[in-house]
């Protein structure tokens, strides 16, 4: 298939950007989105041209490191599906395709698709983890898990901050990506001791980088792992019950 | 680090101010203050039903009010109390509104240069500002019109069921009321489905229906607002 994609190219941080427009012909209906960025930059490079910087790594779905706006939607047309694992065969032979990266005031961009999502790990250091005795290793099932609690952790740590929540919502808010990791811990036993001052924490700083939720729900369909915004309204309860929590321990 | 300067900053502040620092207690003001006013649409238009009554029915209702809970309070004290609540309301709504606003624009100062692509976003949430704008006008010209009565038609004397019937007869005043009462349709349909998620009034089993419970309390207050002009009109009303 032949197609005509409109690409972000933007030197650095600070350089001004705009879309360039380039020919891609012959991509197999087979390939995913990110080998035919692969085969536009080839040709780029033969050409003495510098090419589209974009992130990747694992291109299985599963690491959150690629990621892009493809015609508008995080991580392009098809649901609970990363850019890597995005088919070409979604496309029709002639059909252009406006390439983006995720804008928001948290995921500065470094370089044409490339943006700095820092700010996610500034939220998890924030109280992200759980405090552990090390040594060694625990029996298995020292401390009962209801399934309950274990499938809604699960559903929750699915997430694998790609940004496509803070790319697809209008507000430039980072609520998906926080209440998932907020609701992993906060649902388990081990999350219980810190759940208040870990819930306070992230919040804060969640909100130092990024918008305010107005419940749109883009940032649940942009999701490629299908995070609910069930999640959202989990973390706004704990929120409010660990500020007075907090209280009460001050 | 956050997570020491917490407790210390609570103890600080009262526990009202420091959740007003975070935007998701500015959300949860929103959704507390907007519960406020969707207890009073709906018992504004319950009110109004009296219109179709009689005329002293409803001046009736307009005298029972002024005189709540008199000789307890004062006269109009209830009413006035209530009116300080409802202002209060607003004006945590307005302004928490404003706030997150531009908390949000900060967050997106560059928009997508490409053509962007809503997937679920509806009508309603994505015009929440203007809806609220358009009521908050709408609220400015209707108390002017019936509180006031600086802009009523109606002449001096005039009892409320007689300027309701010459504010509605008017057809551009009517016209008015039907677009502003769709306005806050729409802003009632996006807030109370919302205000379960900014609340964290979260269960599985019952989420679904938020929505069905938003569409059917939208319906029953906007159709009831929006048959009060469309009455006078049709002379049903007179």
């Amino acid at each position: 298939m032949n197609l005509t994609l409109r690409v972000w190219r933007q030197a650095g941080p600070t350089a001004p950007g705009r879309f360039e427009t380039y020919e891609a012909n012959g991509v197999s209906e087979d390939s995913s989105f990110l080998e035919m960025l692969d085969g536009v930059n080839e040709e780029l490079v033969a050409a003495g041209e510098e090419p589209i910087e974009f992130m990747h790594d694992c291109r299985e779905g599963i690491c959150g490191t690629c990621g892009m706006m493809i015609n508008g939607q995080a991580h392009g047309p098809q649901a609970l599906t990363t850019a890597c694992q995005l088919h070409m065969r979604t496309f029709s032979d002639g059909d252009e395709i406006v390439v983006e990266p995720w804008r928001a005031a948290g995921f500065p961009i470094v370089k044409d698709l490339v943006v700095d999502r820092a700010a996610f790990d500034r939220i998890i250091e924030a109280g992200g983890y759980v405090s552990v005795e090390t040594g060694s290793a625990q029996d298995a099932n020292l401390i009962p898990v209801p399934k309950e609690s274990a499938d809604l952790a699960m559903d929750a740590a699915a997430c694998i901050g790609c940004g496509a929540c803070v790319a697809a919502c209008p507000n430039g808010a980072a609520q998906l990506f926080t209440s998932a990791k907020l609701m992993h811990l906060n649902s388990l036993p081990q999350g219980q001791p810190e759940r208040s001052e870990r819930t306070v924490a992230m919040v804060e700083v969640m909100e130092e980088h990024f918008g305010s939720c107005t419940n749109y729900g883009e940032c649940e369909a942009a999701c490629p792992k299908g995070i609910s915004i069930d999640f959202i309204a989990a973390m706004n309860r704990d929120h409010r019950r660990a500020l007075v929590r907090n209280r009460r321990s001050a | 680090m956050a997570t020491t300067t917490a407790p210390d900053r609570a103890a600080r502040s009262g526990f009202l101010l420091e959740l007003y620092r975070s935007a998701l207690g500015k959300k949860y003001l929103m959704a507390v203050s907007g519960l406020v006013w969707l207890g009073y649409v709906l018992a504004h238009m319950i009110g109004n039903l009296k219109l179709y009554q009689s005329p002293e029915a409803f001046n009736g209702y307009a005298e029972f009010l002024r005189r709540l809970l008199y000789p307890i309070l004062p006269e109009s004290g209830t009413l006035n109390l209530l009116r300080l609540v409802m202002i209060t309301a607003l004006v945590v709504h307005v302004v928490s509104a404003y706030q997150l606003t531009q908390m949000n624009r900060r967050a997106r100062p560059q928009r997508y240069e490409g053509p962007r692509d809503y997937v679920v976003a509806d009508f309603a949430a994505r015009t929440m500002r203007w809806t609220g704008v358009i009521v908050l006008l709408f609220m400015a010209y209707h108390l002017s019109d019936f509180l006031l009565g600086w802009v009523n038609p109606a002449p001096a004397g005039a009892t409320l069921y007689e300027k309701v019937v010459a504010s509605f007869s008017s057809v551009p005043i009517a016209a008015f009321y039907l677009v502003a009462n769709v306005a806050l349709g729409f802003h009632l349909f996006h807030g109370v489905w919302s205000l379960f998620q900014s609340m964290g009034w979260n269960n599985r089993r019952f989420n679904h229906l938020r929505r069905s419970l938003a569409i059917g309390f939208t319906a029953v207050v906007v159709g009831g607002n929006l048959s009060f002009p469309i009455a006078v009109q049709l002379g049903i009303i007179a």
